[in-house]
């Protein structure tokens, strides 16, 4: 029983996570129209900030703080100065522009850092287990993942659902021209939104950093996910986001963790364990599947006209 | 004006390149292809085993047979259909007389036939899948790693001294990981409690597999993770709350490498290894001395030893045939002799070209510097040949 709330832990963990990428993406594509793969750039640039402020400051709170501002303001510069000139035009272009800007954050990072990668070490009081429930321990560092990711979706459905400019993201999501027709200073809502979306994603690669290792194009493999989760969430919809995160990281992590015993029942253990690894990782994109013959918009479709 | 000059300079290049005497029509230089991973992640492994490589033919003074030597290195980008790429381009464009390298098991498989088909002469530098020690062996391909199945083997053994009754395995899942799980299960007399094989190499998030080898709650757990996939490991090893409470035991998993970013996550977690840099003899002495004074702030791993071994078996062989490698029997007996100074000590190839050699334990210390270091404490196995040799029919 503790091992299927351990692991339903780590399942939620893992799509919260999920959730702080996908978030940041759906939102730049439902109301900017744009299709940008370089967010999985702004994710290692997030972890690799965090790693050179820790190292300095000395802290790794500290380091990751000034490592989010950081990113937000990269984020915000990466709009003005590129993302800008892409909008109104053809997807393809889009594809084009930031996978351009992919190559260009691999490089830089490895002018800046060099090839090896950077390791963010965690102070010694998250750098081990702690008692959850009685007799039941579990990752100190994986749990303030939890703790930090639901403190920040809670923010972000209070900044959607409540604020002003949380109505002019929803107002621009559903119908972008209306709302620049309305005298909304359309370019300034734009950099704000990606700016947040950049400041989401560096926060997921920070988080990450300490568990996986900081090098270049770690982005990539993890963006992938992210888009699977805007598609089967509904593009634009933040709601969408979670749900479908939520739902990725359970299938994800209870596949590897139970789909071996399960083929194990039914195969030769030697096929078993070749094509349980191979199951697992495709769960997913079967579920991505489903989804979309079953609801082409996506489970929350948002702006449906 | 700057015409003028480029023409001179192309007239003094031509009229600089050797003329062609009959008498060495056949040879001008001694041309190896190098393949390993030069870029991303693991890049460092790669980079590793150049500068071993390097310094071998610094060594040698560059030349073997008498005749210069000429490297061209190429990128597998740790990916088995580039690797068969670049091997196909050095064979067809490049005719090259030897290939090295090869960190990858998977890449090596990939890229096998082109070299066995062209009966270009193959030494591995790293990767050993049990198909190479057995069934594919090959007269032209020869090793100087291991086959992957006897590092865990020989922790295995390990294992059973140390009183350990149950284990749990965890490893990629591709040809190296398969063979290391099954090798460390063919010597571990007590009960293999559970094993899982993850995604290779994207999966670096091993909460689940942590989670299910904690609640099987066996005497130890055994673990197979090469380059930064080993930092990983160990880091959420210790997260889970796993370090100090299940005995950890690895192969390919702390290395001069991981080292650094491993620091005392990796301290009294035991490994086996067939080189280790303090291993007592004298081309081993000079192999790791030099290497630091070349590459300064780097250290030399049993990757590069086993590159250093590899440029120096070549040499040996084309030492022996004076440069003439037109008789390919002639040369495939003088590498079968292994006539040159091992890093690691005693080697000789068994009857499938793998090396007979011993393995030790090796273990994380800190130096009097507080530097994290490596050394042998034990000899575990001696002369130990692969057990698929057997299977190998050698034609």
């Amino acid at each position: 029983m503790t091992l299927f709330i351990e692991q339903c832990l780590n399942g939620l963990q893992f799509g919260l996570l999920l959730f702080m990428l996908a978030a940041g993406l759906t939102l730049v594509f439902g109301i900017m129209d744009l299709v940008n793969l370089a967010h999985g750039s702004l994710y290692m640039v997030g972890a690799y900030f965090a790693a050179t402020f820790a190292a300095w400051t000395g802290s790794f709170v500290l380091g990751a703080i000034l490592a989010l501002g950081a990113t937000l303001m990269v984020g915000m510069a990466v709009e003005v100065i590129a993302m800008r000139r892409l909008y109104g035009r053809d997807h393809l272009d889009h594809v084009l522009g930031t996978f351009g800007l992919i190559l260009f954050f691999d490089e830089a990072v490895r002018l800046i850092w060099g090839p090896e990668g950077l390791s963010l070490p965690l102070p010694s009081w998250l750098n081990r287990s702690i008692q959850i429930l009685p007799g039941f321990q579990y990752s100190a560092y994986k749990f303030s993942i939890i703790v930090v990711t639901l403190v920040v979706a809670g923010f972000l459905y209070a900044l959607v659902m409540r604020t002003r400019i949380g109505m002019l993201i929803r107002a621009g999501a559903s119908n972008r021209e209306m709302v620049g027709a309305l005298g909304v200073n359309i370019k300034l809502l734009y950099t704000l939104v990606f700016g947040l979306g950049a400041a989401l994603a560096g926060l997921a690669g920070l988080m990450q950093a300490p568990i996986l290792t900081v090098q270049i194009g770690m982005g990539e493999n993890i963006l992938i996910l992210a888009f699977v989760v805007t598609v089967i969430g509904g593009i634009g919809s933040v709601r969408g986001a979670l749900v479908a995160a939520l739902l990725v990281g359970f299938i994800d992590t209870l596949g590897r963790a139970y789909l071996p015993n399960i083929l194990n029942a039914i195969l030769s253990p030697e096929a078993a364990s070749t094509a349980a690894p191979a199951l697992s990782s495709m769960l997913i994109y079967l579920l991505m599947a489903v989804v979309l013959i079953v609801k082409p918009e996506g489970l929350f479709a948002a702006g449906q006209k | 004006m700057h015409k003028t000059l480029i023409a001179a300079g192309a007239a003094l290049l031509l009229a600089a390149s050797p003329v062609i005497s009959p008498a060495m029509a056949q040879k001008k230089s001694i041309k190896i292809g190098f393949v390993s991973t030069f870029s991303g992640p693991v890049a460092v492994i790669g980079n590793n085993m150049r500068d071993s490589f390097e310094l071998a033919l610094d060594h040698m003074g560059r030349k073997m047979g008498g005749l210069p030597v000429e490297v061209i290195y190429e990128d597998d980008g740790f990916k088995p259909e580039i690797g068969k790429q670049k091997t196909e381009k050095l064979i067809e464009s490049d005719h090259v007389d030897f290939i090295a390298g090869y960190i990858w098991s998977n890449v090596l498989l990939a890229s096998l036939k082109p070299i066995v088909d062209s009966k270009t002469f193959l030494v591995i530098a790293n990767a050993g899948p049990s198909q190479v020690a057995g069934e594919l062996c090959s007269p032209t391909v020869f090793s100087t790693s291991w086959q992957n199945d006897q590092t865990p083997q020989a922790m295995g053994l390990y294992m059973n001294s140390k009183g350990v009754k149950s284990v749990y395995l965890i490893g990629p899942n591709y040809a190296a990981g398969k063979d290391m799980l099954k090798g460390v299960a063919s010597t571990f007399k007590g009960k293999v409690v559970g094993q899982d094989l993850t995604t290779w190499p994207s999966q670096l998030d091993f909460s689940a597999e942590l989670a299910k080898a904690k609640a099987a709650n066996p005497d130890a757990v055994f673990v197979f993770y090469p380059g930064k996939a080993g930092v990983q490991f160990l880091a959420q090893y210790a997260q889970a709350g796993l370090k100090g409470k299940i005995p950890l035991y690895t192969a390919f998993t702390i290395d001069e490498l991981s080292l650094p970013l491993q620091k005392d996550l990796a301290l009294g977690v035991p490994g086996a290894q067939e080189w280790v840099n303090d291993l007592p003899n004298d081309a081993n002495k000079k192999y790791v001395a030099d290497f630091i004074k070349k590459y300064p702030g780097h250290k030399p791993s049993f990757y590069g030893a086993q590159s250093y071994d590899a440029a120096n078996l070549i040499a040996s062989a084309v030492n022996a045939v004076k440069g003439d490698l037109s008789d390919k029997a002639k040369v495939q007996k003088a590498l079968e002799k292994a006539d040159f100074k091992s890093v690691r000590g005693n080697f000789k190839f068994g009857n499938n070209h793998m090396p007979i050699q011993n393995f030790y334990l090796q273990d994380v210390v800190k130096d009097a510097k507080g530097d994290f270091v490596l050394k042998t404490v034990a000899t575990i196995v001696k002369d130990n040949q692969d057990s698929f040799h057997d299977k190998c029919p050698m034609k």
